[in-house]
């Protein structure tokens, strides 16, 4: 007798593409406004960026309520945080309470995709990339969900410094400025739109730097 | 109060009805120096006396943020104090997670009441030897109560806790009844006003007290130093212009001496405790 498995899955996918891009003094962070499940469309306008903190934004795709409860206890945790003290969580801090919170349930996983962006201490941008059980690593780029296969190695063309191996040792920031980050955010997500059924609608990019968040959005294809 | 065969343990009842082990509790509260409270129909104010140990220490922080819309002065052991602020804060946090809302703050001081009474029904445990003024915005205005040590709450106008408070007490009762329309500025002046009645005598300076405010669309915070000397200042300067006329109110006497140290007292504290927010 073979054995019987569970005809519902507590996980669902909502689809959808989130891109960061981390430059000197300044991120980007974008994503599309479509949530889907299957082959329906659940909304068009659904934003997918959050901000946790004045210099850390976090962006997610995967399994929406999983991504609102873990939103949730990172909003909780950095009120914890300031109360305590006195300040702000810094990115890099929230980098790894973001793990932390992840691993926490390593045996039965937040579904989220996560990248977070914002600036460090010094004030220059910085992106994280995260996988579901909160391995993250910093990076000058990212991109995260159902676009992220179309969309990185684009990123990597056009960003990537030539090689890890090389000697002196290259920055992970970006060197385009924040006007040509912005404009190839746009161009891979009109790419990712044309041939990923689960991007389009509306892309959402914020800015974030040193005197605030500017939020800007562009339509996308909605087929 | 003198010592007796009843007052061993809170466990205790005195053939009067009394628990005594609460009501030296209570007198803790008033050992610790002054804190004030008064609200209006959209904001409240909370100002404390700021007490150091000695000259080489930073003062007692006693005002705390416990979310923006709700804040606390405490008086009496600030330990206990900080402890039972880190408790409103995380039942703060709870409910916003749980109910995506604001803890109505009548809530909350419920159940720091029902905590204070646990620890006056447990015979392993001693009362908080700490007295809260809790102010707070709901969907009906502004609110301020008085948690004390016994488990029992009290809703306010206005109110004083600690050492020398009856002063403070006085000047509001003789105000009260129009703080309710006051506006914001009125609010903080009479606080201020209130908090130098506890000093009998001592000049008013800016480093000298605390103030911090939370109302309809103000976020908790606290006054910086400047701000709050210019609130002295202006009543001080009233104050010494009718200095030479005939027979004022309380304001008169204390005034005429606060009023030039006043100003040099304004300029010179900006060491004030690196811990005051």
């Amino acid at each position: 007798m073979t054995k019987q498995h569970a005809n519902w899955s507590p996980y669902d996918n909502n689809g959808g593409t989130c891109v960061a891009i981390a430059g000197s003094d300044y991120c980007v962070i974008a994503a599309d406004t479509r949530m889907s499940t299957g082959y329906s469309i659940l909304s068009r306008d659904y934003s997918k960026i959050h901000k946790l903190a004045d210099k850390a934004v976090l962006s997610s795709s995967g399994f929406q309520a999983d991504v609102k409860a873990l939103q949730k206890v990172l909003k909780s945790r950095h009120l914890i945080y300031q109360h305590q003290h006195n300040k702000q969580m810094s990115c890099p801090a929230m980098a790894q309470l973001l793990s932390n919170t992840l691993y926490f349930k390593r045996f039965f996983p937040y579904y989220a995709f996560n990248v977070l962006g914002g600036l460090d201490e010094e004030g220059k941008g910085c992106v994280f990339t995260y996988d579901a059980v909160g391995s993250y690593e910093k990076v000058g780029y990212s991109a995260q969900g159902s676009g992220s296969t179309l969309i990185m190695p684009f990123l990597d063309n056009q960003l990537k410094s030539p090689s890890p191996l090389l000697l002196p040792k290259q920055d992970s920031i970006t060197p385009l400025s924040e006007s040509e980050a912005v404009d190839l955010v746009k161009t891979v997500f009109a790419s990712a739109t044309e041939r990923d059924i689960y991007t389009g609608d509306k892309l959402e990019i914020m800015i974030l730097k040193a005197d605030g968040i500017k939020t800007e959005v562009m339509e996308l294809r909605k087929d | 109060m003198f010592r007796n065969q009843y007052d061993t343990d809170v466990t205790t009842w005195s053939p009067t009805g009394r628990l005594f082990q609460v009501e030296y509790a209570m007198e803790a509260v008033k050992q610790g120096s002054a804190a004030i409270g008064l609200r209006s129909r959209s904001h409240v104010v909370l100002a404390c006396v700021n007490k150091a140990q000695s000259e080489l220490s930073s003062h007692q922080k006693k005002i705390f943020k416990v979310d923006d819309h709700i804040g606390v002065a405490i008086a009496g052991l600030t330990a206990d104090g900080r402890v039972l602020s880190r408790y409103m804060r995380s039942e703060s946090i709870n409910h916003s997670f749980t109910y995506e809302s604001p803890l109505p703050v009548g809530r909350l001081v419920v159940h720091l009441a029902d905590k204070a009474q646990v620890c006056t029904q447990r015979s392993w445990k001693r009362p908080y030897g700490v007295g809260l003024l809790v102010g707070g915005l709901d969907e009906s205005g502004a609110h301020l109560y008085y948690n004390c040590p016994s488990g029992s709450y009290f809703e306010y106008q206005a109110f004083a806790i600690g050492s020398r408070s009856q002063a403070a007490k006085t000047y509001l009762e003789r105000r009260f009844e129009s703080f309710g329309d006051s506006s914001r500025e009125d609010l903080i002046k009479d606080a201020i006003l209130a908090v130098r009645e506890t000093l009998q005598g001592e000049t008013l300076k800016s480093s000298l007290c605390t103030v911090s405010i939370l109302g309809v669309g103000e976020p908790f915070h606290f006054l910086d130093q400047e701000t709050i000397q210019n609130v002295i200042d202006t009543f001080e300067k009233v104050a010494e212009e009718e200095e030479g006329e005939a027979g004022e109110g309380e304001a008169e006497g204390e005034a005429a001496a606060a009023a030039a140290p006043a100003e040099q007292g304004g300029s010179g504290d900006q060491d004030v405790a690196p811990m005051e927010m």
